[in-house]
């Protein structure tokens, strides 16, 4: 427990990963031997049994009922001691401690939105204090997600208008991998993210430097995160256009008709995406953004003109 | 009923495309559905192989993204519902299971054909969704995303639905057809294992299909006309849908494997030529495991908002089902002690099987902890465990018996050196292309993921290679099997010495209407040592017993061994 | 009208081997489909229970927006017909044709009163707005009452459930009318004896069950 990653699986992160890996190392090991049993019985017989004679015909064998009743009983006390155990962690993953650091989490297609209580929102990086138990609260505004921490060992789905939650308690400062594990479409391999965990000294830090005002270009700059799954800032082709270079120029829309990439513009592709659809993309920009605050919007233009 | 002239038999004894597009021989059905079955197997197949060509890098490598997404959903839902679901039962079952009861045919011809055109039609409807709209997500078809994008949805739901329904009739007409016609003296403890896995099979498809069927209609309703029962956004319940969806599907897991254990059972005992161990279990067990496979649903939800009470319980019955399936394995392991084994190609499948089908037992039981499964839920080891079960079990399972009805359907011997490359290559391939995904499902790659990060690529090349070890495997059976048909070698009567009807009462191939005389059977279905004197003078044993000529059994001399039965 | 070759009737296919076994199988498979049936419809009344369980006073409100009246004019209906394809059956086993014939008009003009009936109220509905889902949209003022009224949450969802329920019922009605017609204009050609009479046997087994799945439906959806 708690000792380097192997082949089989990653480095655990929390104690809790360490006790589900405990159990997947008792599982597995239990299983190898007896399907190494069963083959090598297999091989065993395939080679002493072989037929040598076309009129070989072996008389039937006594079949005895206490071997037979071996292999039902033994299996049946193994699954059961396996079930038990299981179920022991599963009730530790899915009951967080009641002090737990509570956080905000809104799933859309195809970017996280992390909400603090402290007033601080962010996208692409949950950062959590180490050593402190945190529960995050997850809903969607579109369509299923899941979230899935492999270090951690957790994973829960998040459903549209309703509460699902998972909580973890960080050992070492470090950063983790977050993925979506319910499909939610074309950007579905792209929506990840990662859990910060860092020290509370630095959690505290970061919390307070993020809930102050920021200048909107900056702010800005933080929510784009949640756009660069199909939006570039380096002039490549992504699922949607690039935004670099694209303020104040002429875009050709799908429909033969040109626009000017101006506030207007942006503010609407944004609100309502299927309003005016670029040359050359395929329409399907979720509408989810439309729950921007009017800040993060103002923001949002606000970087977009900086991108040259 | 005049006798068809020496010569004649189900495949030349009418001819024209009508005497096939309207006949109501099981024999010709089944070879129908075979033709159907493999095509849909060869579009899935080359689906698969380009969405493992895609994975090769991370990235963009052949395709795009909503290419990938597209392809891996065709690619499941052709291979479940158009391949996988029909392919032993509504082939092999057609073509074998009257025999084995020593019918004339199934109890209900008519329905039988009709179930045909059903699937066609049902399968036509499914690909109409190409030209329709997108068809993305993977083929559990999960609300609200389902109902969210384009209309490609409607044609998959509809096709479904249909395809359903010949499931449905096929098994109707194959329970009734095991309960009313079989024929004197074949008791329900002579009965091959095969058709007690196939009776087995119809019951789950009698009491399942309906169910999935009310669900895609509930899905199609909700995207026609936003019915909102699993629509959030209206109100309904995702969740609901999933409830739904595997109360269905997991059964549907038993559909398709249930019918491989009953053509290892026939393969394992005609190979050892012995009595298949535990015969009444193993039979047994298979009726059981079609109901208990009922109460299981649950634990493909562990982690999708479903109560954690509702979890537990379903987490103990998945044991309580995983138990009696490992034991089949054992009995089978056990057939061939003290008996006597050859090891050609139908037997290499069977052999194969229990390699690649505990594998994916022993993953289904880790996929079954709950706290485990939490970490491999939705991640490349679902992927591998159901590619284990379902291609290691069934998949390998019909090319088992393929190779061993093969020369009964059409009277022809394949190329056995060849067979026997071919089933290593498969071999191989197979474990080469699925094994590292277990690897990369424990380090939390999580599946339909299009892109990926650079720490998983070698794991996916070599997922890939195997791919393509597994795909020369499988182009080479399709080689060797058709070469078989222009210029085989003629088949025997009996080639593997086996005990069942099929090979011990019907010409090679089968005479239009199966049997001159319905036979009498006096023994069970593996009593080798009760009809050891079919084998004492070797070779192609049953031409003794039949005349020789290879051409129509006589209708006196039924070969039936006169040793009283124990 | 006896096989020559089998001696066995002439309605007896080759592949049995006698009248007896051909009429079991016929049955039994009828049965068989009538559990499929069954299951389909029990979807649909899971589906029912959970949202009642979930929403009972949108259920308690939303019942009384259908007409117990007709329904329940509707469920004498198809016992009546439920009656007069036993009563065929009845008099084909003592070999009478024409008391079949009679029978089997009279269940069909039944079953036709049923959908009419049937079409009056969903009209109804549908003028008022008491549909589906997104479209959903109670209004409108008829004997002096505000349809508006209805308009409580989840009422789309007892309305999906009410015309999913009652429509695929409809439907099963609609076929059963396409069959009484078939064996009806078989009856007509002399084809059913005392000694063959299975397919009426099991188009009044179907029947039954159409019958059967209204009489839970009703008292389901209009009454509770």
């Amino acid at each position: 427990m708690g000792d380097n990653g192997s082949v089989w699986l990653p480095d655990p992160g929390t104690a809790l990963a360490g006790e589900v890996d405990t159990l997947f190392w008792f599982v597995f090991w239990t299983s190898t031997i007896m399907f190494a049993m069963v083959i090598a019985a297999k091989l065993y017989f395939m080679a002493k049994y072989k037929r040598n004679s076309e009129s070989d015909v072996p008389e039937p064998v006594e079949e005895s009922k206490a071997l037979e009743a071996v292999w039902i009983v033994v299996p049946t006390i193994l699954v059961l001691i396996v079930f038990t155990w299981g179920f022991d962690v599963f009730v530790k993953l899915n009951n967080a401690p009641p002090d737990a650091y509570e956080i905000n989490v809104r799933a859309m297609q195809w970017s996280w939105e992390f909400s603090y209580e402290e007033g601080a929102t962010a996208y692409t990086e949950l950062y959590v204090p180490v050593g402190r138990p945190v529960k995050l609260n997850m809903t969607s505004s579109d369509v299923l997600h899941s979230f899935y921490v492999p270090a951690f060992r957790v994973k829960h789905d998040i459903i549209p208008n309703r509460y699902t939650a998972v909580w973890f308690q960080a050992e070492e400062a470090g950063e983790y991998m977050i993925h979506c594990t319910e499909y939610c479409g074309t950007q579905h391999s792209g929506m990840n993210a990662k859990v910060v965990a860092v020290s509370e000294e630095d959690f505290a830090a970061w919390i307070t430097e993020q809930s102050q005002d920021l200048p909107p270009a900056i702010l800005g700059e933080q929510v784009f995160a949640q756009c660069q799954a199909c939006h570039s800032i380096d002039g490549s082709s992504g699922i949607g256009p690039t935004m670099a270079g694209l303020y104040n120029t002429e875009r050709a829309l799908e429909d033969g008709s040109t626009v000017i990439a101006d506030d207007d513009y942006l503010l609407e592709s944004i609100l309502n995406p299927m309003a005016k659809i670029a040359q050359g993309y395929p329409p399907v920009m979720p509408a989810g953004f439309s729950a921007l605050s009017q800040k993060q919007l103002d923001g949002l233009i606000a970087y977009i003109k900086t991108l040259e | 009923m005049s006798h068809s002239a020496p010569g004649l038999n189900y495949l030349n004894h009418a001819k024209g495309f009508k005497s096939w597009a309207l006949t109501l021989d099981h024999k010709r059905i089944g070879i129908m559905y075979m033709v159907a079955v493999s095509l849909a197997f060869l579009a899935g197949g080359i689906l698969a192989i380009l969405v493992r060509l895609e994975l090769l890098g991370p990235g963009e490598t052949i395709m795009g993204p909503d290419a990938y997404n597209q392809s891996f959903t065709l690619h499941a839902v052709l291979m479940i519902f158009a391949f996988i679901i029909p392919a032993i039962p509504a082939v092999m079952g057609n073509f074998v299971l009257p025999i084995q009861l020593g019918a004339k045919d199934v109890a209900f011809p008519r329905l039988n054909l009709a179930s045909l055109y059903i699937y066609l039609i049902g399968a036509v409807i499914v690909m109409l969704a190409l030209v329709n709209g997108r068809i993305d997500g993977g083929w559990t078809f999960y609300a609200p995303y389902s109902t969210s994008i384009g209309n490609g949805i409607l044609f998959v739901t509809a096709g479904v639905f249909v395809m359903g329904f010949s499931s449905i009739l096929t098994g109707l007409n194959f329970i009734v057809t095991v309960h009313k016609m079989r024929a004197p003296g074949l008791t329900w403890n002579r009965l091959p294992l095969f058709i007690w896995s196939i009776y087995a099979t119809s019951i789950v498809q009698v009491l399942a299909t309906p169910v999935i069927g009310i669900t895609v209609l509930l899905l199609f309703l909700e995207k026609a006309f936003s019915i909102g029962i699993f629509d959030p956004a209206l109100g309904g319940d995702p969740v609901l849908f999933q409830h739904f969806f595997w109360f269905y599907s997991h059964p549907a897991v038993y559909i398709m494997i249930l019918p491989a254990f009953g053509v290892i059972s026939d393969l394992m005992g005609t190979f050892s030529r012995h009595q298949v161990s535990g015969y009444k279990f193993v039979a047994l067990s298979s009726v059981a495991i079609a109901f208990l496979g009922f109460l299981v649903w649950g634990h493909h939800m562990f982690v999708s908002g479903q109560s954690a009470v509702s979890s537990i319980v379903f987490s103990l019955i998945t044991y309580l089902i995983g138990i009696p399936t490992g034991v089949k394995v054992i009995n089978w392991v056990q057939t061939m002690y003290k008996g006597s084994v050859q090891l050609k190609s139908p037997m290499l499948y069977a052999i194969m099987f229990l390699f690649t089908f505990s594998i994916g037992g022993f993953t289904g039981i880790m996929l079954g902890v709950l706290a485990i499964d939490v970490h491999l839920h939705d991640t490349y080891f679902v992927v591998a465990h159901f590619h284990y079960v379902m291609m290691g079990g069934n998949v390998i399972a019909a090319l088992g018996g393929l190779h061993y009805w093969w020369p009964k359907m059409f009277g022809k011997m394949y190329n056995e050196f060849l067979a026997k490359i071919a089933a290593l290559l498969v071999f191989i391939g197979f474990n080469v292309t699925f094994f590292p995904q277990f690897i990369l499902g424990t380090q939390g790659m999580p599946r339909r993921y299009y892109d990926y990060l650079p720490q998983y690529e070698s794991l996916h090349e070599l997922s890939t290679y195997g791919s393509w070890i597994l795909a020369a495997g499988l182009f080479l059976i399709m080689f060797y099997l058709i070469a078989s048909l222009i210029n085989g070698k003629k088949a025997g009567l009996n080639p593997w010495g086996a005990l069942t009807l099929e090979w011990t009462h019907t010409t090679t191939p089968p005479d239009h209407h199966n049997f001159h005389d319905t036979p009498v059977v006096t023994r069970g279905a593996y009593d080798f040592h009760l009809a050891r004197h079919l084998f004492e003078n070797g070779g192609e044993v049953s031409e003794l017993d039949l005349g020789g000529d290879g051409a129509a059994p006589s209708h006196e001399a039924t070969p039936v061994p006169q040793e009283p039965v124990a | 009208m006896a096989n020559p070759q089998t001696n066995q009737p002439a309605h007896v296919k080759h592949y049995f081997v006698s009248s007896e076994q051909q009429f079991d199988a016929a049955k039994m498979g009828m049965w068989l489909f009538l559990v499929t049936e069954i299951l389909l419809f029990s979807g649909m009344f899971v589906a029912y229970t959970i949202y009642r369980s979930w929403h009972p006073e949108t259920w308690m409100a939303l019942s009384t927006a259908l007409d117990w009246k007709l329904g329940g004019l509707n469920t004498l209906v198809l016992l009546a017909s439920s009656f007069t394809v036993a009563m065929g059956i009845n008099q084909i086993q003592r070999g009478n044709q024409k008391g079949l014939l009679i029978n089997l008009i009279l269940t069909f003009v039944f079953a036709g009163v049923f959908l009419v009936v049937k079409y009056f109220e969903y009209a109804a509905k549908i003028e008022h707005g008491l549909l589906p889902g997104a479209a959903f949209d109670p209004h409108g003022i008829s004997h002096g009452f505000d349809y508006a009224t209805y308009n409580v949450p989840y009422g789309p969802q007892f309305f999906s459930i009410y015309f999913v329920m009652t429509g695929i019922h409809g439907f099963h009605v609609l076929v059963g009318m396409g069959l009484f017609a078939w064996i009806t204009w078989k009856a007509k050609n002399g084809a059913f004896s005392a000694d063959y009479y299975t397919p009426v046997e099991n188009c009044g087994l179907y029947w039954h069950l159409v019958d059967i799945i209204w009489i839970f439906l009703f008292p389901l959806l209009y009454l509770i």
